[in-house]
């Protein structure tokens, strides 16, 4: 497998999240029934014409500014004709010859500690296009449906440079590509729900040999775990055939993410001749140096900016800083618990430990999350303050997540604040003391360990909320007297 | 024949359209006359002309991004040769 | 005199005036129709139901004196291929024939706005490919003025109604001389507008870049009356031109005397009939007897126009008609084994002859390995001929040429050899191809008494210049007085 060298490009497709489609007036809303949100345009009736939606122009450029392209100050769109079900004038609009965007290039960071590197993936081309509708297998009849509501929505396609290497870089790529595109909020990034998928072109040569290998074309996957394993699938796959003699066919496939297995689709004769041409109902986009340049200074702060941010004015580790500020999300909830408690390290130990964990246990998304910003900062100020104990802290913080209560008033109902009067300490220390002659004897003989136990039934006695260093101060106090 | 037989039947295949024998006769014989008549093109001296990318001299058309009413899903589907539960139905798509 | 003979202005202006009622000019254009119609077949659909409707409220709102528009109450014939909401428009195909708009062209909102009323759907060649009307699925439309002869094409419906008083005017389109071609073979007016002046927002493609709504009418002046009520910027079309309003109107005058028209010497040659050579040359001379300069003219390049066209038109048809799948909407094939059968059969039992030779032209001109030979190489050459114009109009105001090299042709005649029909198009189409605007007006009759027309072309938005000169022209002639016996 060693003798082998990997060669991935991805054609990732985002959906802007644009109100109206990309040559009509209709929603591109998410979910509803099949065939609602449509329109003789969208729908390919006869006789209609496209208009071109502005903000999918201003979404692209802002797309190609943050990753370093070379914007074009004329650019067109082409027709690429194919026969589909899903596609209603059985051609795509799209750009052929001259898209929005070329030239481009990010950084992404791979793999963790010792073995993390930097690298930087070129982007050939941003371009803009419409999508296509939604097949529906009808188990009943055996029949397709086609629902035509995200017929016509906006997308761009990013399209890279062949310099990936790895399934692990892919799958960093993508997630590089998915903060960059958040952060711009030019695409909601719902990968389970389509608008953020990507298309990957693989092939493998011996090391040292010259020429790439014949490639072939992943289509269609919408999750990292996808991406990974059918690059490893692939990888694999391409390596067995050639090891054994055979020949890579270039072919378009599909991954089945179930049963975790690829397969190549039913070929279709000639499919690939797309007869592209100039689209004659679409005037061409021109940009003025102005258009752009003000769009590049309305550009929101980029997440390698941002963490470097972080690390220079919260003085947080670069680890940390990479965490928080790889979604736009994760960081908008650092920066506003931060304003309000000030103490950035103990938030960002909370989104890193108990947030993360719990995101992940339960399988949703911060923007989803009961927890709010405001609530987190109140917490941290409650064991700031010496309110409450960071172990007691620990319980509230679950019973947030599970309700989204406010910490203070968790506090208030469970009568959870953190006993500090020195007076109420010292009768109950006192007690312990005298219910416990023989720790008392191990103690001044030496043995350390009884001080453990005196303080253990302290905090049995105050079921934990008594302030565990006074509870010291006093028993040393005490003992030594 | 500056058209032969078999690129006619790639581009029927390409127009998804069927061809009997005789009409494949009949079609090369046309497209290679029709395309004979307009290789006197290539007479035409066209270096250094750009190819018209418009006729009217028309860019940056563009819409603004407001969303209006759809149609009634009735009115969409109203023509439908065959149609099922909300959407127009084909046969299996198989991939 | 019958209502139905006079002419669209007149008849507005007698509704209007309360001298007539709606309805009885309404019965009067389908009582013409019963009788006419029969010998020649211009009709697919008529729209009796929903005009009498429309006419009764109208007629309503004139008798409470509230304004009806310019055009308030007059019968108007629409070509097939023009969506009109709850009407069948076929296309003259099999593959439309049963299909019903959800929505109404621009154009039909414009006029019903100005108060016109769409009386019926004419007949036209199946998707507007073809110069005879032959190649109609529905029916086949005959030259009022020798029912053995073709009205031409492909909008030979609309000509045919205008020129047989089926209609007070008709709406036609224009791809490389559709409205202009059947207007000189009907003996009538045919006005192709500057690409961009009329909104092509529904009507159904045929070569996108080509393709302009026009009128066809009895007099030049009610070509100006038709040009105010559907011209305009529509932002449902990006191609439409966003230009102020004009009232085309004012153009209406009997005055050349001082412009310049061109005779472009090096394109008229070869393969034009004798008497409609007689016909032209006496144009000229008409014009230079009322007072206007005749300059000769070179249009260097305007030989490859056909070449062009028939690449540019059939690449833009073969995308147009991918739609025709038989999937949404539109023709389905009985039985079909898979998806794939299910397209190749409709496709294949749907489309006519001539619209599936042009599909494939324009797939070949397209596909890998000959788009630059072909496609690139012709809008290349659309370029020259762009600029051969340009360099014509510094000289003149207007070109004359003429519309068509022949007279109406026997049915059957040229619909062996797709060529020899195709050079039918040579004068019209490299108005196409040039975006220019262009009118064929009654410019005589040849030795058999079929019409002849005379065509002349302006720069583009020029339409006023357009106008004053062709009417000017149809003032000092009275061609436009002769009615086909029938």
């Amino acid at each position: 497998m060693n003798d082998y060298e990997v060669i991935i490009g991805l054609e990732v497709h985002a959906e802007l999240s644009t109100n109206t489609k990309i040559y009509c007036n209709c929603t591109t809303e998410f979910g509803a029934d099949p065939n609602t949100h449509c329109c003789p345009i969208c729908t390919g009736m006869p006789g209609t014409l496209p208009v071109l939606n502005e903000k999918v122009v201003e979404y692209a450029v802002k797309a190609g500014l943050a990753m370093n392209c070379e914007i074009s100050r004329f650019s067109k769109q082409d027709r690429k004709n194919y026969f589909y079900p899903d596609l209603p004038k059985a051609y795509q609009i799209s750009q052929y010859d001259l898209p929005l965007c070329e030239h481009g290039n990010i950084e992404i960071t791979v793999g963790k500690d010792k073995e993390k590197y930097k690298k930087n993936i070129g982007i050939t081309r941003i371009h803009i296009e419409e999508d296509a509708g939604k097949l529906i297998h009808d188990a009943f009849t055996g029949d397709t449906l086609v629902d035509l509501n995200r017929c016509a929505v906006p997308l761009i396609e990013i399209v890279s440079e062949p310099d990936i290497r790895s399934a692990d870089e892919a799958v960093a790529y993508m997630q590089t590509l998915k903060s960059i595109l958040e952060y711009l909020e030019v695409c909601d990034c719902k990968m389970q729900e389509g608008s953020l998928r990507c298309d990957v072109n693989l092939s493998v040569r011996k090391r040292g040999q010259k020429e790439f290998g014949t490639r072939t074309e992943t289509k269609n996957l919408n999750s990292f775990r996808a991406i990974y394993n059918s690059i490893e699938f692939e990888i694999k796959r391409q390596i067995e055939v050639l090891e054994n003699g055979g020949k890579i066919i270039q072919e378009t496939r599909r991954f089945d993410d179930v049963k975790n297995i690829g397969y190549a689709m039913r070929t279709k004769e000639n499919a690939d001749d797309y007869r592209y041409f100039p689209e004659p109902d679409l005037a061409p986009i021109v940009l003025s140096e102005e258009y752009i340049e003000k769009i590049k200074n309305a550009l929101p702060e980029m997440p390698h900016i941002k963490k470097e941010r972080y690390m220079s004015k919260y003085g947080l580790p670069e680890y940390d800083a990479e965490q928080l500020t790889a979604s736009k999300y994760v960081a908008k909830f650092f920066e506003e618990a931060n304003d309000i408690c000030n103490n950035p390290k103990a938030v960002s130990n909370w989104i890193m430990s108990d947030l993360f964990r719990l995101l992940n246990e339960n399988e949703i998304e911060i923007t989803s999350c009961k927890i709010t910003s405001e609530n987190l900062a109140k917490l941290i100020l409650l064991i700031d303050k010496g309110t409450i104990s960071s172990k007691i802290a620990k319980q509230i913080f679950e019973e947030m997540f599970e309700n989204g209560k406010n910490p203070e008033d968790i506090v208030k109902e469970k009568g959870m604040t953190q006993i500090s009067d020195e007076n109420a300490i010292k009768e109950m220390v006192e007690k312990v003391v005298s219910n416990n002659p023989q720790s008392v004897t191990d103690y001044k003989a030496g043995k350390d360990r009884a001080l453990g136990f005196l303080v253990g039934q302290i905090m049995k006695e105050t079921k934990g909320k008594a302030n565990p260093q006074i509870v010291n101060k006093m028993l040393i106090e005490i003992l030594n007297k | 024949m500056s058209v032969s037989k078999e690129e006619v039947k790639h581009i029927a295949v390409l127009s998804k359209l069927q061809l009997t024998d005789q009409e494949l006769e009949k079609y090369t014989s046309d497209l290679s006359n029709i395309v004979d008549f307009a290789n006197e093109l290539s007479n035409v001296d066209v270096d250094g002309t750009k190819p018209t990318a418009h006729i009217l001299d028309i860019k940056n058309v563009f819409r603004k991004d407001e969303v209006q009413p759809s149609y009634d899903r009735e009115e969409i589907l109203k023509n439908a040769p065959s149609k099922d539960a909300g959407c127009v139905s084909v046969p299996k798509v198989v991939e | 005199m019958d209502l139905y003979s006079l002419t669209l202005t007149d008849i507005a202006k007698k509704i209007k005036d309360k001298e007539v009622s709606i309805k009885e000019v309404l019965d009067s254009v389908y009582s013409r129709i019963e009788e006419v119609e029969p010998k020649v077949d211009a009709y697919i659909t008529l729209t009796q139901s929903q005009a009498y409707e429309r006419a009764e409220k109208l007629q309503q709102k004139l008798d409470n004196n509230e304004d009806i528009g310019i055009l308030g109450g007059v019968p108007i014939a629409i070509k097939d291929n023009i969506c009109t909401k709850g009407v069948k428009t076929t296309c003259a195909s099999r593959m439309l024939e049963n299909y019903t708009p959800i929505y109404d062209a621009t154009v039909i909102k414009k006029l019903e706005d100005a108060g016109a009323i769409v009386i019926g759907k004419t007949n036209m060649d199946e998707f507007a490919m073809g110069s005879s009307t032959e190649t109609s699925y529905i029916k086949k439309t005959k030259n009022p003025w020798d029912l053995t002869r073709v009205p031409g094409g492909s909008s030979g419906g609309s000509a045919a109604v205008v020129s047989s008083d089926m209609a007070f005017a008709a709406l036609g389109s224009d791809t490389g001389g559709s409205i202009r071609q059947p207007a000189s073979y009907c003996s009538v007016v045919g006005l192709k507008p500057t690409y961009g002046l009329i909104s092509r927002f529904g009507l159904i493609a045929f070569a996108s870049s080509l393709d302009q709504i026009g009128p066809f009418t009895k007099t030049v002046e009610d070509a100006a009356l038709m040009l105010n009520v559907i011209s305009g910027h529509d932002k449902m079309d990006t191609t439409s031109a966003n230009l102020e309003k004009v009232d085309y109107l004012k153009a209406i005058v009997n005055d050349v005397k001082g412009k310049v028209i061109g005779i472009p010497t090096d394109f008229i040659t070869d393969g034009i009939n004798k008497d409609v050579r007689e016909a032209y040359d006496k144009a000229i001379d008409t014009l230079k007897n009322v007072g206007a300069k005749i300059q000769e003219i070179k249009l260097e390049y305007a030989k490859y126009s056909l070449a062009t066209y028939y690449i540019i038109a059939t690449a833009e048809a073969s995308s147009n008609l991918g739609r025709y799948d038989g999937i949404r909407y539109g023709y389905r094939a009985k039985d079909f084994e898979d998806l794939d059968d299910l397209y190749y059969k409709s496709r294949t039992e749907g489309f006519g002859a001539e619209v599936k030779r042009r599909i494939m032209l324009g797939t070949y001109v397209l596909s890998s390995g000959y788009y630059d030979a072909y496609y690139k190489r012709a809008q290349q050459v659309r370029t020259l001929i762009i600029e051969n114009f340009k360099e014509a109009f510094k000289l003149c105001d207007s070109i004359l040429i003429p519309t068509a090299p022949n007279t109406a042709f026997k049915f059957g005649e040229k619909s062996e050899n797709p060529l020899e029909m195709y050079l039918e198009d040579i004068y019209t189409v490299p108005v196409n191809i040039a975006g220019l605007p262009a009118i064929s007006i009654p410019g005589g009759f040849d030795s058999e008494n079929m019409p002849i027309g005379i065509q002349f072309i302006a720069n583009s938005f020029e339409e006023e210049k357009l106008l004053n000169i062709a009417y000017t022209f149809e003032q000092n002639t009275d061609y436009y007085k002769n009615k086909p016996n029938i």
